[in-house]
């Protein structure tokens, strides 16, 4: 019995231990961001002034513009490729699926330097024969590219879960097999669709390294931005900014998991439902 | 009842080099309550598809009121199905459900004319009232009818249904097999229908179609399939059966356990070998002594209406019914009017089934009981004696 207690409050402390580890430096950064001098030790009291300043900094206000642009937009291709690509999936015989499904998985587990050098390169290498180079668009190609396998992730379980009599069903009522798609398919698809279009919009707005090999000198995103800051002179704004980024992609992952909790619990009733009305009546 | 609608021609299917449905050749009627049945893998739900449109024969032909019809594709086929697990949609609710196919009619039908033909088929199917529920709230005997009304409600020619009542318990199913019969006797359509419960397919059918390993086995109306069975897979597979080896000595005489007996059917050839069909509820328990054959009973079992017995006739176990219980290891005898016994010809299924169990030289110690063939036939029993 005592040693079961003491067990317990081991673990307890031992996980404080690496809470504390992890949102220490958040807390910190977090809290700085509100201190109204401009030393990184000393509170010198509340203020709200970084977090002003930083919409009178045109850099800052031009990056966070970028950002979003990029994200929303690269977040919009990737889902529509991604759900092509899912569907693709879907179609192939299994011979081939596995070893094409671990094709997918590579670049989310791959560096990301590697990724972004590798990207850089290869942009160089056409951008010198057709002649573009690096800005926006190559920005944008490469959060697309990093942000298919994550909505090709999201899709695939919905794709499994879907019943296929739906489509037989569809197409024996009528419909045509491209109507078929768009009338069934893609709403039992929706949940899922929804989920990868927010996993890659975070995705891109979190990004700093592909990024940085990839937008070339013309074009700055957020984090791109902080880090130039912090190259410089480190003004709380850093704080401010920084606090704002961890806010908007915590409230994206919050959504994320609630959205995925709720698709499993709704699934369950339905299920449970199911089993409950064929046996009562 | 009796014009032709759809023709299956040498219709073969093949996955993967694997045969699914060998050579079938059948024609389904207007109007006609047809039950394709046979066990899972049969190829019952394949031929299904087949007509739905959903598969493509491999070979043969597919005709729909004498029109080859194999590549129509199923959105032009005037043929709606019913799905095994309904397959409704999950996004729409009850009504959307039912309209689903009206939407997608060309001209497009006026809101007043879906609204109305959703309303007319809810009455059809009890369903009134439930129009605005998601589908997802309903139980299973209620999703079911209103994959029904979806099918229906686009006035099909050919309604298929696969095993709807496959996920119904059991009172909800007997409910159900009257309903359909209802709804297919007033909408004037044909309803082909996939089961593998054979009491389903005698209770509802015009027609039952048995099926094995991708072949009809039989083609008949109830009576004769369950009457008459073929060969040893129709008779195990629709009710009980005791199925045992027999040689026809002559019309009307059949030899089992090295005797003879008195039977119903002829045409077959001189001492030709036999699978020979005894129903359980065609053979009566007698007192030992007025016995045709005498057996220990090995088990008994209620079943309500009346006992399943097992009688050991030395190693042959038989299944009989009779509603007065007999004890485990009294010595009865059987006795088996002559259209008890029904004669089939030998088939690849010989020996398959049915309890059947190879002779053993102890039958002709069961065969010391009188049975008195008319005069002719004793006479051919001389001459057909068998060294068993």
């Amino acid at each position: 019995m005592m040693r079961k207690r003491r067990s317990t409050v081991i673990s307890r402390i031992f996980l404080a231990v690496i809470f504390i580890f992890l949102y220490a430096p958040i807390f910190v950064l977090i809290t700085f961001s509100f201190n109204s001098s401009k030393s990184r030790t000393q509170w010198a009291g509340f203020t709200l002034d970084w977090y002003a300043e930083l919409f009178n900094d045109a850099s800052i206000m031009n990056a966070f513009s970028t950002t979003l642009l990029v994200s929303l937009l690269a977040a919009a291709i990737a889902t529509v490729f991604g759900t092509v690509t899912a569907l693709g999936f879907y179609c192939l015989r299994k011979r081939w699926r596995s070893p094409l499904m671990a094709v997918n998985n590579i670049p989310l587990t791959n560096a990301d330097i590697v990724t972004g050098v590798s990207l850089c390169l290869l942009f160089v290498f056409f951008g010198s024969r057709l002649k573009f180079n690096l800005g926006f668009g190559t920005l944008l190609v490469a959060h697309i590219t990093f942000n298919v396998p994550y909505v090709l992730l999201s899709v695939m379980p919905k794709l499994y879960q879907l019943d296929r009599s739906l489509i037989d069903a569809a197409q024996d009522l009528g419909c045509t097999p491209a109507r078929a798609f768009l009338k069934v398919t893609v709403p039992e698809l929706m949940p899922g669709i929804i989920n990868g279009a927010i996993i890659a919009f975070t995705m891109s707005i979190d990004d700093f390294v592909i990024s940085y090999f990839t937008a070339g000198s013309t074009v700055s995103t957020l984090s791109m931005t902080i880090y130039a800051m912090t190259r410089r002179r480190v003004t709380p704004k850093i704080n401010a900014i920084s606090s704002l980024l961890f806010g908007a992609v915590l409230v994206l992952l919050i959504i994320i998991n609630v959205r995925e909790i709720r698709q499993e619990e709704a699934k369950k009733r339905a299920e449970a439902k199911l089993r409950q009305g064929a046996m009562q009546k | 009842m009796s014009k032709e609608l759809i023709r299956l021609s040498g219709v073969s299917v093949a996955f993967d080099g694997e045969i699914v449905l060998d050579d079938m050749n059948i024609h389904f009627n207007d109007k006609e309550f047809l039950t394709l049945l046979g066990p899972s893998g049969c190829g019952k739900t394949t031929t299904l598809r087949i007509i739905g449109g959903f598969l493509v024969p491999t070979a043969g032909d597919v005709f729909f009121d004498n029109v080859r019809i194999n590549n129509v594709p199923p959105h032009k086929r005037q043929v709606n199905t019913v799905f095994q697990k309904y397959a409704l949609f999950p996004h729409l609710n009850v009504f959307e459900n039912i309209a689903f196919g009206l939407h997608l009619v060309r001209p497009k039908l006026s809101k007043k004319e879906i609204h109305d033909r959703v309303m007319e088929m809810l009455e059809i199917v009890s369903l009134k009232g439930f129009e605005n529920r998601s589908v997802s709230l309903l139980s299973g005997g209620q999703q079911q009818r209103v994959a029904i009304a979806r099918a229906l409600v686009n006035r099909p020619r050919v309604l298929l249904l696969d095993e709807p009542l496959g996920a119904l318990d059991l009172r909800l199913r007997k409910d159900m097999q009257n309903e359909l019969k209802r709804i297919q006797q007033a909408m004037e359509i044909t309803f082909i229908y996939v089961t593998h419960d054979q009491e389903e397919a005698l209770a509802m059918s015009d027609t039952v179609v048995v099926m094995n390993e991708g072949k009809i086995q039989q083609i008949g109306t109830p009576e004769d399939i369950y009457n008459e069975p073929e060969n040893a897979f129709v008779a195990d597979f629709i009710g009980e059966s005791n199925i045992v080896d027999g040689f026809m000595c002559a019309d009307k005489v059949v030899e089992i356990f090295g005797r003879k007996f008195e039977c119903v059917d002829g045409g077959f050839a001189p001492n030709e070998p036999v699978d020979v069909v005894i129903r359980p509820e065609d053979v009566d328990i007698v007192p030992e002594k007025d016995g045709m054959l005498t057996g220990t009973v090995t088990n008994i079992t209620f079943k309500g209406v009346h006992y399943d017995i097992i009688v050991d006739f030395k190693g042959f176990k038989w299944l009989i019914q009779s509603t007065d219980p007999s004890p485990v290891g009294a010595k009865i005898g059987i006795k088996i009017d002559p259209d008890g016994f029904h004669i089939m010809k030998k088939s690849r299924y010989s020996g398959m089934f049915g309890d059947y169990s190879s002779y053993s030289a102890e039958y002709d110690e069961i065969g010391d009981l009188e049975y008195e063939p008319s005069e002719n036939e004793a006479e051919l029993e001389e001459e057909m004696r068998y060294d068993f």
